[in-house]
């Protein structure tokens, strides 16, 4: 199991994609037309995880060329991870002064 | 449990996390707590990912990470909501770049591993760059840096069909050789490509392009994390690329457009932005505020159709002052919106919301076309495009098929616009010269703070 974990092969790789695109669909499959933008808006935020990648990067980096990348890298999508979800939460926060009567509430709902 | 296992458990979590968050995001009611569970997961991520074995360079690690968030947040916050989609898409692109660096940057490490990684690699560089500069050309419409209407550049198509050509033989050279040149080739097609594929799409349709690159990213992400073998990486990854890709259909299926259409579109349909831009010099009725006060004074019902115009005034509460107003005074009035107004989906209910006008006054598009018939007066605050009849009639138009409110059936139709300029889409509107149809030049805010003025002594 150990070995699978750290090491995982393509095969394996390839499984949790497949899978992962058939949860991407279902997840937002019933969404209001009026949440199209925060939903684009947090899903952008949420690929801004490749900072992970960059973080691994530059760690890693043994020479000047992967440290330069590296860097920018992490700086790229640092910008787009924290600048992703704060722009998000901006444009959320504008739907809460609609939502105080439980009426309007389950409207929304709808 | 070994350190890798818990780092495993670690990004677990945090994929957990990233499937709620976009779960949470399709519901207006915990659309923002789905927000702060994403955010949350991607906090994780970063912290585990601290724990990963022969870390070094900490202080270039923290040093870009403090960087990368002290440019993000101001940037974030500073926004006005009107510049709120290029900011979405200029996140996007850096994500985008991001994520091809890091498969170029990893490139050699693994030139023993075997098509597959490279296979990976030469995706994540090729689509991660293109989503990169077709997301810099997006910003720059929406920006209006540059033009909003489609640009073709001409014989574009082989252009793009020679880099398309060029693309597929780097691919093959990449894996075949793991030749670095060959990568960082493909790398600039990439990038040119991007360029070309944003250009000839018109203003309008930017919504949906930053929702189809979204997607790219998305995927290039997930490319990276295969050849970083990062479980996490894919799951985020492959889960924005394919909820993106469903948005994408969404929203292209509220325009009633198909993706195909809109990406390509321009060059199918010939010469239809000819002089188009330049303001018209028919001739087009204009009222004073009093008359048009007067007659919203006196009618049973009015529906206001708001659209990037009031965004850009910012007069979404003095819009709704002049419906309290009407109301008191008797007056039906609705709110009519479009699912495509301003410049995203949803722009027009997030202003609306937040000068607190009730839920109940906002209509669709479908549930609001019937009642224009039954409609006195129908006031347009800065949109264009949307109530253009042109998309039901004119099958050479560029908008043609798209969904539009029929605000022509109502009695009057009242248009509050800076200036004759054609909408978003650069395509004149023959509604303006109608017989039925008022303008009010102005700046919508300066407009109707008059308006109610005129409305409180009528």
């Amino acid at each position: 199991m150990t070995e699978i974990l750290s090491s995982p092969t393509w095969l394996w790789l390839l499984t949790i994609f497949i899978l992962s695109v058939f949860v991407g669909f279902e997840v937002i499959s019933k969404v209001s037309s009026m949440l199209h933008t925060p939903l684009m808006s947090g899903a952008n935020a949420i690929h801004g995880v490749i900072l992970v990648g960059a973080m691994i990067i530059l760690g890693a980096a043994d020479n000047a060329v992967q440290a330069l990348l590296g860097v920018l890298a992490t700086i790229l999508a640092t910008v787009n991870m924290v600048g992703g979800f704060v722009v998000t939460d901006r444009m959320l926060e504008m739907f809460k002064g609609r939502s105080k009567s439980p009426a309007v509430k389950e409207e929304v709902q709808r | 449990m070994t350190r890798s296992e818990w780092i495993q458990l670690g990004y677990l979590v945090a994929a957990v996390c990233f499937i709620l968050a976009l779960k949470g995001l399709s519901s207006p009611k915990t659309a923002r707590y789905g927000n702060f569970i994403g955010a949350g997961g991607a906090i994780l991520a970063v912290v585990v990912t601290c724990f990963y074995p022969n870390m070094s360079n900490w202080p270039l690690i923290i040093g870009s990470v403090v960087l990368g968030t002290a440019i993000g947040v101001p940037a974030a916050r500073a926004v006005p909501m009107t510049a709120i989609p290029q900011m979405v898409a200029a996140f996007n692109g850096v994500g985008g770049a991001a994520a091809a660096l890091v498969a170029v940057a990893d490139f050699r490490t693994h030139s023993n591993a075997g098509w597959a990684v490279a296979l990976a690699v030469v995706f994540s560089t090729a689509v991660g760059f293109i989503s990169f500069t077709g997301s810099c050309i997006t910003f720059g419409k929406l920006q209006e840096i540059m033009t909003t209407r489609p640009v073709l550049v001409p014989g574009g198509r082989f252009i793009s069909f020679g880099l398309l050509a060029a693309l597929v033989v780097l691919v093959v050279v990449v894996i075949g050789t793991g030749s670095v040149p060959a990568l960082a080739a493909l790398a600039v097609v990439g990038l040119i490509f991007g360029v070309m594929l944003v250009l000839p799409v018109g203003g309008a349709d930017m919504a949906i392009v930053i929702s189809l690159l979204n997607s790219f990213t998305g995927l290039a992400v997930a490319a990276s994390g295969a050849v970083l073998r990062n479980t996490l990486l894919i799951v985020a990854g492959t889960l924005v690329g394919a909820s993106g890709a469903l948005l994408t259909h969404l929203m292209s299926q509220a325009m009633g457009r198909s993706i195909g259409n809109i990406m390509f579109g321009a060059f199918t349909s010939k010469a239809v932005t000819a002089g188009a831009g330049a303001a018209s010099d028919r001739s087009v009725r204009t009222g004073t505020v009093d008359d048009i006060a007067i007659l919203l004074a006196y009618s049973r019902k009015v529906v206001v159709v708001p659209g990037y115009g009031l965004a850009v005034a910012q007069a979404q509460h003095t819009v709704r002052e002049l419906a309290d107003l009407l109301e008191s005074k008797g007056v039906e009035v609705s709110y009519a919106i479009h699912p495509v107004a301003g410049r995203m989906p949803g722009h027009m209910n997030v202003l609306l919301a937040e000068a607190n006008v009730p839920y109940e006054q906002l209509k669709e598009m479908d549930e609001v076309n019937p009642e224009f018939a039954r409609t006195d007066v129908v006031v347009v605050v800065g949109a264009n495009d949307v109530v253009n009849p042109a998309a039901r009639e004119d099958a050479s138009s560029p908008i043609y098929g798209m969904p539009i409110l029929d605000v022509d059936a109502a009695q009057h139709v009242v248009f509050l616009k800076r200036s004759m300029r054609p909408g978003f889409a650069g395509i004149e509107n023959e509604l303006l010269f109608g017989d039925k149809t008022t303008m009010l030049f102005g700046d919508a805010k300066d407009t109707l703070t008059k308006l109610v003025g005129a409305v409180k002594s009528a």
